[in-house]
């Protein structure tokens, strides 16, 4: 029988990931090798914790818990260009039962609010709809980050009933309103089936003013730029895509690409690495900085390790920073809320991808 | 080779004010003002000006609103309609003028 994920690949345009291609730009210390190596115009040498200190905040410290993020595998159903996961069908890291459980016991014995569900496709790993009912059951918040295009495909086109029934908030990533772009950062095909899915949520009240079903929309740059303000990104995105397709969301997040795994990859090959890395050290926002959400979350892999975000999670940057006076836990295992809370978080190059212009994070600009 | 456009040359136009100070600024404070959001957004202003780049054919003006255009999240399909709505009207300013001519020749016609 054919499995969800051949399913939910068939028709979309696919690109072997960075892992599969055995490239140096898969491991974690390469990437911020070629990026602490990159030439920078800067009186602080392009030195995070420098600008950290500028705006009175090295070391930067998490000041609570608000999210739980896990992180339930690299597999997916797409290859997107700028994927900072390098997430593909020929992934196979999955989050399993066991840790799965870990999880949940961690959220149930602590008040952490939010949990927000992340991959790869979070809904191709098998436990996926558990851990949304042991959330709920739980009384918390559940996020669900959503490639759209997973929707579309047996066995898993239940899930937008399953989302309404459970109260998700389904957070969807399409980079643009019209499907040029959409399909060439994330694939042709891509675009189609991602308005499919939006109109069939929109059918079960998503994004339906006073429903109380969030939808909301992440666009990300296609290209070596800074996104768009957000707050006028969303008024042009509400009217151009009820225009064109009827498609009506809650919210739309503007996110700064990351320059580390593919997206790394993209901006060397095409020559942008230096010109993108500098307009995100000129664009550092003591502001932005204060309110990254790296100060707010940890961020759960799908072997149980901690991280302080998505992306030292795929920089292989575990919790513990040097500085810290007393170590701290880095599995789910030992997982203790207080010293998470107050935790020092580990920086390096690739955070001015955060803390540029309007700021950056899981919940779109900062500012 | 030399030529009288060079793309590093738009990064200098902020030396304007070297001998005219004073103007500069009112300049580029009055620049600055135009192109925030008002009564149009900043991002159809800037699709506003690269059609104006395109009608007065300024390649450091094409450049740089092709990138400000892009930073608003507009695709190249879009930017290609820009030039269109410049072309149509440069090319009907140019049609509409063929009554000058026919005005002219029913002067001294037959």
């Amino acid at each position: 029988m054919e499995k969800p994920l051949d399913r939910a690949s068939k028709g979309l345009e696919l690109a072997p990931t960075l892992a599969r291609r055995g490239s140096p730009l898969a491991r974690g210390a390469e990437q911020l090798a070629r990026l602490d190596a990159t030439k920078l115009d800067d009186a602080r040498k392009g030195d995070f914790e420098a600008h950290l200190a500028r705006a009175e905040l090295s070391p930067l410290r998490a000041t609570h818990l608000e999210v739980l993020q896990l992180n339930v595998g690299k597999v997916c159903n797409q290859t997107c260009a700028h994927c900072h996961v390098d997430a593909g069908p020929e992934r196979e890291e999955a989050m399993s039962r066991e840790t799965a459980e870990l999880a949940l016991r961690v959220l149930g014995a602590s008040d952490i609010p939010t949990l927000d569900i992340t991959g790869g496709a979070p809904e191709l790993n098998p436990n996926f709809e558990w851990i949304v009912c042991e959330a709920r059951r739980l009384g918390r918040h559940v996020i669900d980050r959503c490639n759209l295009t997973v929707l579309a495909a047996n066995p898993l086109a239940h899930l937008p009933e399953f989302f309404a029934e459970q109260r998700v908030e389904v957070v969807a990533s399409l980079p643009h309103y019209r499907a040029l772009n959409t399909d060439r950062q994330r694939g042709a095909g891509v675009f189609e089936r991602s308005i499919a899915a939006l109109r069939r949520l929109n059918a079960l009240g998503y994004g339906v003013e006073g429903s109380g079903l969030r939808l909301v929309l992440v666009t990300n740059p296609v290209g070596a730029f800074l996104p768009a303000a957000q707050a006028s990104a969303k008024a042009e995105w509400k009217r151009e895509l009820a225009r064109l397709y009827g498609v009506v969301f809650t919210d739309l997040y503007t996110i700064t690409n990351m320059p580390i795994s593919r997206h790394l990859e993209w901006l060397e090959r095409s020559g942008n690495l230096e010109r993108y890395l500098q307009t995100l050290v000129d664009a550092f926002n003591p502001l932005a900085a204060r309110s990254v959400m790296c100060r707010t979350m940890v961020s759960v892999g799908w072997d149980g390790r901690l991280y302080d975000c998505d992306f030292n999670q795929m920089l292989e940057l575990e919790v513990g920073d040097a500085r810290e006076s007393r170590p701290v836990p880095r599995h789910l295992r030992d997982f203790d809320p207080e010293l998470l809370a107050t935790r020092i978080v580990r920086t390096g190059r690739h955070c001015f991808g955060c803390t540029a212009g309007a700021g950056s994070s899981c919940g779109g600009a900062t500012t | 080779m030399d030529t009288y456009y060079d793309p590093a040359d738009l990064a200098k136009f902020a030396q304007l004010g070297k001998h005219s100070p004073d103007l500069a600024k009112k300049f580029f404070d009055y620049y600055g003002a135009v192109f925030a959001d008002g009564a149009l957004s900043a991002r159809d202003k800037a699709l506003i000006a690269l059609g104006a780049a395109y009608a007065v054919q300024c390649p450091y003006c094409i450049d740089a609103y092709t990138q400000e255009t892009l930073k608003h999240g507009c695709d190249l399909e879009q930017l290609t309609e820009v030039a269109h709505v410049a072309a149509a009207i440069k090319g009907g300013a140019v049609l509409a003028h063929t009554v000058q001519t026919k005005n002219a020749a029913a002067k001294v016609g037959m």
